[in-house]
């Protein structure tokens, strides 16, 4: 008997911590012998938490949304009376969800303990790094790579092969492999959820990838807002190390080789390769000009080769099944599955693995179940502060790194943030934009000021105070920004604006010409009126009004008073009428 | 926290800790973020005679120091308070709502982002993406996160915090 309770952060902020020893405790007091393992993200966020019961004949019970009390039952009716309890069990619909996707970066999370590398041996752990350096050449271990047709997951899709092969060419002797787990993109968990679920497919990566280059080391950069995955990389390669799969003599083949890692402290723009590794020199992390490419002259004006922890993932399993393999799935120039964290309006987020190549609708309404209370799909924003806004109208456009940077958005690191009718297209690219004018680094004048500027117009028009020419002040500024900066943040940061402007223009000029937000969201652009003919004279607007801006006599139709009114909008929750009018 | 205040009344840092952080990356390139890293670990904060200390060691002007650690949203410079408030500001929250509970942690709290309660109980920072955005809105104290908040859930948090 084996039982499961995922553990990611996700998990333990939805209480699977408290269940885990809710059922600890209950196995002890039962006496029952069951093996409880604590494992990374299943995937399934918005079911959370999740314990899976995993009894000796291999039949596998899902429990959703368990807490400590009922982690108690499980066990009490379950594992002592034999009597699974069918109404916690995950939805025959859900599962479905989960069965049509393909794991090949998640295909050990939520199944292993990450704590425990006998786990991810016996799942063939380590066999592909294995043969690799004892039977395969270097040469022989980029020919895979390049016929898995494996792109760069970190955002741009570049071949990962040429790049392994760039560093391998380099002439040194001393080089780097550098795997950025500097997981910046609001809106993404991906990298996060691979780490703290599974480690070692990282490690097993970055140690082929070590191989394939001739690197001294292996560095993992992995942002410092996530602990827990620190934690779980350190025990992983704590425990490679004593296993002999990292360290001194490698299967005792000669080749030496240790990963280490080094937590960032902050800072977006660090998912740069040249301001990472500026950063990795303890240095304020600013790019710099490329050429010379990392690939020739980086950490320590060493070659080094920078690749992100998803594509990294997908490495042990290319070499294991083949190039091929991999290169069936997807589409004609977008090889093999991508990881996507779908959040936001959503009603089933969390994260998925796909093949490329499926529409964004199959995502968003088949597999995420489509939007949350009944409201209308508006946009997918993608790519985080880089990407896009695409909307409802090209639900249909394929997920590959050829049809969605078409629209203008970027398949980025996989971060899809669904929106309905209540968001606001301009206060979202506002949000971006002081997500990135914060971000910028500075050394590039456009980006450094041109942002701040673009972010100070945004704030006008979603408060009310847009002016006439500003649309076309923006667009200028767009590519004045994107052109005058050096690196892709400041070259990408004008994207959520132009996507916006190009899809819902009318929004923009709603707010500066009509003086209306359409999705209802700019509180400055609001007003809250009473219906008389609903109102049925409650009080209870009233009283929730923290301004005294309602009155009225009981039973009698209430007032707003548009001079005190804050527009925090307490009535319109507070009322079971409906009878306060936003407009 | 690692201070004592002398006569004159000037804070006194005790550098035993930090001494023996600098002796181990003593030099070891590179390792300047690691070093501010550990020491805001055992100051809570990053004073500026800490900084002066670490300039010192590692045979850098202050200045430098003081610019890589201002560049890092990770390094803080005045103290923090016994509950620290991560409230996340990413992608999903904004869209979920999180200008909405931002206010009600400071209509709350009586401070915005940065500040620190008059009786040093609670520090409010706002931070970029916490990565669990399924549970969105959220926020993080002490390590520990609140998921799918709402105004109500906010007071009866830090309510819950206040009085133990």
């Amino acid at each position: 008997m084996r039982i499961l309770v995922g553990q990611g952060s996700c998990g333990n902020a939805a209480g699977a911590n408290k269940v885990y020893e809710a059922l600890a405790a209950e196995l002890a007091d039962k006496k029952i012998g069951a093996e409880l393992i604590s494992t990374g993200c299943i995937g399934a966020c918005y079911m959370e938490p999740i314990v899976e019961v995993i009894d000796d004949d291999g039949e596998k019970y899902t429990y959703v949304r368990i807490n400590a009390d009922l982690a108690a039952n499980i066990v009490n009716q379950h594992l002592v009376g034999g009597k699974p309890l069918d109404e916690l069990l995950m939805p025959a619909e859900d599962v479905k969800v989960i069965d049509r996707q393909t794991k090949i970066v998640l295909r050990n999370c939520g199944v292993i303990d990450p704590e425990n590398i006998d786990e991810y041996v016996a799942g063939g752990g380590y066999n592909s790094a294995r043969r690799c350096i004892t039977e395969l050449s270097p040469d022989r271990v980029i020919e895979i790579i390049r016929d898995s047709g494996l792109g760069g997951r970190g955002g741009a899709g570049f071949p990962t092969w040429f790049k392994w092969n760039a560093a391998k060419n380099a002439a040194g002797d001393v080089k780097y492999m550098v795997c950025n787990a500097d997981e910046g993109d609001p809106g993404a968990f991906m990298d996060r959820a691979v780490l703290e679920g599974d480690p070692h497919s990282v490690l097993e990566g970055i140690l082929i990838g070590g191989y394939a280059v001739g690197a001294y080391e292996g560095i993992i950069y992995v942002r410092a807002e996530y602990p827990l995955a620190i934690k779980r990389l350190n025990i992983a390669i704590k425990q490679a190390n004593e296993k002999g799969f990292l360290g001194e003599n490698i299967f005792g083949t000669g080749f030496s080789y240790n990963i280490r890692i080094k937590a960032g402290a902050g800072a977006f723009v660090c998912g740069e390769e040249t301001a990472l590794i500026a950063s990795l020199e303890g240095e304020r992390g600013m790019p710099r000009l490329k050429p010379p490419y990392p690939a020739e002259r980086g950490f320590w004006k060493k070659p080094t080769n920078i690749n992100n922890v998803e594509t990294y993932a997908n490495v042990p399993w290319i070499v294991s099944h083949g190039g091929a393999a991999f290169a069936a799935m997807g589409t004609e120039k977008s090889k093999g599955t991508k990881v996507f964290a779908l959040t936001g309006k959503i009603k089933k987020g969390g994260l998925v693995e796909i093949p490329m190549g499926l529409p964004l609708r199959e995502i968003i309404f088949d597999i995420g179940g489509g939007i949350k209370d009944g409201r209308e799909f508006k946009a997918v924003q993608m790519g985080g502060p880089s990407g896009g806004c695409v909307p409802a109208s090209l639900v249909d456009t394929p997920v590959t790194y050829e049809d969605i940077p078409a629209t203008g958005a970027i398949v980025g690191s996989g971060g899809m943030v669904v929106m309905d009718e209540t968001t606001c297209m301009v206060d979202m690219a506002r949000f971006f934009l002081d997500f990135t004018q914060k971000e910028s680094c500075g050394k590039c004048n456009f980006c450094r000021i041109g942002t701040k500027r673009m972010l100070e117009i945004l704030n006008r028009i979603v408060e009310g105070d847009g002016r006439e020419g500003d649309i076309e002040l923006l667009e200028e500024l767009c590519i004045n920004v994107s052109s005058g900066s050096m690196c892709a943040l400041g070259q990408t940061a004008p994207n959520p604006v132009l996507t916006t402007l190009k899809y819902f223009r009318s929004e923009y000029e709603d707010h500066i010409y009509n003086k209306k937000c359409p999705a209802k969201s700019c509180r400055e652009l609001l007003t809250y009126s009473i219906d008389t003919a609903k109102c049925v004279g409650c009080t209870m607007c009233a009283k929730k009004c923290a301004v005294d801006a309602i009155s009225g006599e009981v039973k009698a139709p209430h007032k707003i008073d548009g001079e005190k009114c804050v527009k925090c909008g307490n009535c319109a929750t507070v009322c079971k009428f409906g009878a306060v009018v936003v407009e | 926290m690692s201070c004592d205040t002398n006569i004159s009344g000037v804070l006194q840092y005790d550098y035993v800790e930090l001494d023996a952080v600098l002796a181990e990356y003593d030099g070891v390139e590179g390792s300047l973020i690691a070093i501010l890293q550990k020491a805001q670990d055992i100051y809570g904060y990053l004073p500026r005679e800490v900084i002066e200390h670490i300039a010192a060691a590692v045979k850098q002007k202050p200045a430098k120091v003081y610019g890589v650690a201002t560049f890092y949203t990770q390094f803080r410079f005045k103290p923090v308070g016994k509950y620290l408030i991560m409230l996340c500001m990413g992608t999903a929250c904004h869209v979920n709502g999180a200008k909405s509970i931002s206010e009600a942690v400071c209509e709350e709290l009586g401070i915005s982002d940065g500040e620190t309660t008059q009786d040093g109980l609670f520090t409010l920072s706002n931070v970029a993406c916490l990565g669990c955005c399924s549970l969105s809105p959220v926020m993080m104290i002490n390590g520990e996160t609140y998921g799918s908040l709402t105004r109500d859930k906010v007071r009866e948090i830090i309510g819950a915090l206040r009085s133990e």
